[in-house]
């Protein structure tokens, strides 16, 4: 009997029972599907997080003081900030930008909108930080050193106190004094919980005489002129802040601490392959489970067609055509299955999940397909050549 | 002198073990010649069963000998035995056994495919046997849409499509109603008005009647062997109901 005739047996024996046939690929669809999918999901989340980490810009590092309550032995004054432009010690420093910040209230024409983050700086933080300015202009190093009272306000804060107006020129209230808004910041993708774009920006004198008061800094910004150069970046700045801050060498604590944008790359990467592992076990638990429901499957078809397979023993079908026609209607159930499964996953990576850009990983395409596919097989073939194995007058009998 | 169809030399099938030992078959010696047409008789648990199931080769006897057609089943491997069944063995069951969802002349078809026959011979083949049972114009019909007396003559057909050396019965005419009964002994009174060896078992004395030969089994073992008319004369049924003559 040639493998041909073989095929068109175990497509009249899906033919058969259609309901049952495409519930089964069904079942192995959606296994496929979900695991494609929430791989593809944990994968496109980590992939958000480090471009959003790269627009932050990889080239600066940040200096926060360690010490709590802003003792005087451990606070970051402007004068450390100025300390840092320093050719000779720090040769790679490209711009060092203070910066203060705290959260008030700014109010216009009786609309209040609580800012999280009222940023005093110099004007280089711009670039430095990697913040455009979209509409209006930056304040310029003469503003700073003037103490103008001027703004640059971000997104969100635009659309809470300007819906529908241009905020260019207007004056809002900040603690009590006037800002005029000379412009608003390009819309930026948000890292985590808060949102980036509240925020407001003003010359670093004027938010000190306002508002924060000429304590000390809450950090420095300090960019590299070359992304290669950050490493160097930091231990000039270390150097010089030892110097400053009297701090012993060899000593383990300092006062301060350098955060390096390459590092928190690094750290949120791990942090998003944890992520994806964890989304890749639910994943391997669908798959478990998805593969749990073909194997149910498999097994109540081949059951339930013991008697079949006696009647067609008693007709003289050798062992052989029964068990290939069985792992062929198996071999079909899965890979069809499993092709739609992969095709859904395909359309579905393109809508956007929780807020998250799938990204097929290939190898979870290979993965999803080959388990399904080796599961329908197992579980279709096994009870298949041990009803195949049976003497035919056992397997008419099989209730 | 021809070899038998069948020569079954002291057959015995034992079930269980210990205590619970069963003795299906006491030692059964038989031979069917070619053109008989024979049928079993016996209450149940006499062993009539089990004895068809091994001369169908479904089953395999705990010892003795077994002859069909001048092979010893009971020596075949699984291949040969598909082999056997498939050409030395037309077996008609009592629940019909088609498979279901599947057209009248799918299931007639079925066992020539297992033997390898080309489609369009084997459609032309299939439609043949139908048309011996008078069903030729049902082969489009499944299972389900059929009656029992033309699901039998389906399995009929299906058992004689090809041409095997013996049809074997299970209690063919069980399950059926009489006039369906009727029309399922007219086939085999053909059939052996057609010179093929029939063996049929049965517990109805109207069935048992039609043969040539009447053997009844008790407690697994022949106790009458009646030859109720010859060989090589159509058996006393036959051309009563006329209308499936060849």
């Amino acid at each position: 009997m040639s493998f041909y005739e073989v095929v068109r047996f175990a497509l009249r024996g899906l033919s058969a029972n259609k309901l049952r046939s495409a519930l089964t690929m069904l079942g192995i669809l959606i296994g496929v599907a979900a695991v494609i999918l929430l791989v593809a999901v944990g994968n496109g989340s980590a992939k958000a997080v480090s471009d959003r980490i790269e627009a932050l810009g990889t080239n600066t590092v940040t200096v926060m003081s360690t010490g709590r309550g802003g003792s005087s032995s451990t606070a970051l004054t402007k004068d450390m900030a100025d300390a840092l432009v320093d050719p000779v010690l720090a040769p790679d420093v490209k711009s060092v930008s203070p910066v203060v910040s705290s959260s008030s209230t700014v109010t216009y024409e009786g609309t209040d909108h609580d800012v999280s983050s009222f940023v005093g700086t110099t004007p280089g933080w711009f670039a430095a930080s990697n913040t455009p300015v979209g509409q209006g202009a930056a304040f310029t190093a003469d503003d700073e050193a003037q103490g103008r009272r001027v703004v640059v306000i971000g997104q969100t804060v635009a659309e809470e106190l300007f819906p529908g107006v241009d905020p260019i020129d207007k004056q809002v209230t900040v603690g009590g004094a006037l800002f005029t808004v000379i412009g608003v910041l390009e819309e930026k993708s948000s890292t985590g919980f808060q949102d980036a774009n509240d925020t407001a920006v003003a010359p670093l004198t004027a938010v000190r005489q306002v508002l924060t008061g000429y304590g000390s800094l809450n950090s420095i910004l300090v960019e590299a002129k070359d992304p290669d150069k950050v490493d160097a970046v930091q231990s000039e700045v270390s150097t010089i802040l030892n110097q400053k801050m009297n701090v012993t060498t060899g000593s383990s604590t300092t006062p301060y601490r350098i955060q390096n944008a390459s590092q928190l790359l690094e750290t949120q990467t791990e942090t998003a392959d944890t992520f994806t592992t964890l989304l890749g076990a639910v994943a391997a638990i669908s798959l478990l489970v998805g593969g749990i429901g073909i194997t149910n499957i498999m097994l109540v078809t081949v059951t339930e067609r013991t008697r079949e397979i006696g009647i067609r023993k008693a007709l003289g079908a050798p062992r052989r055509v029964i068990l290939t026609q069985f792992l062929i209607e198996a071999t079909l159930l899965s890979v069809i299955g499993g092709a739609l499964g992969v095709a859904a996953a395909l359309i579905g990576s393109n809508f956007e999940i929780v807020g998250v850009k799938p990204v097929i990983v290939p190898s979870s395409v290979g993965l999803a397909l080959g388990v399904s596919i080796a599961i329908g097989l197992f579980f279709g073939g096994l009870p298949a050549s041990r009803a195949a194995r049976l003497r035919p007058i056992d397997a008419l009998r099989y209730e | 002198m021809t070899r038998p169809v069948l020569d079954v030399r002291d057959l015995k099938k034992i079930y269980g073990q210990g205590e619970a030992t069963v003795h299906a078959l006491r030692g059964v010696n038989l031979t069917v010649e070619r053109g008989d047409y024979v049928a079993i008789m016996g209450s149940s648990g006499s062993g009539k069963s089990t004895l068809m199931n091994i001369l169908g080769a479904l089953d395999i006897p705990s010892s003795g000998t077994y002859l069909l057609d001048g092979v010893d089943v009971s020596r075949l491997g699984d291949r040969q035995l598909a082999l056997a069944r498939n050409r030395l063995i037309g077996f008609i069951f009592q629940a019909f056994n088609l498979i279901p969802r599947t057209s009248a002349v799918a299931n007639v078809e079925l066992p020539l495919a297992y033997a390898g026959v080309k489609p369009k011979e084997r459609r032309r083949r299939a439609m043949a046997a139908l048309d011996i049972v008078g069903l030729a114009e049902r082969a489009k019909h499944e299972p389900n849409q059929l009656s029992g007396g033309q699901q039998q003559r389906v399995a009929v057909a299906r058992a004689l499509v090809t041409e095997p050396a013996l049809l074997l019965a299970d209690e063919p005419t069980g399950n059926l109603d009489t006039r369906s009964t009727e029309d399922v002994l007219n086939v085999f009174d053909q059939l052996s008005a057609a010179g093929r060896t029939i063996v049929l078992i049965t517990h109805e004395p109207e069935v048992g009647d039609r043969a040539k030969r009447l053997i009844r089994l008790v407690d697994g073992d022949i106790v009458a062997d009646v030859r109720q008319s010859p060989i090589h004369r159509p058996p006393v049924g036959a051309f009563s109901g006329g209308r499936h003559a060849q």
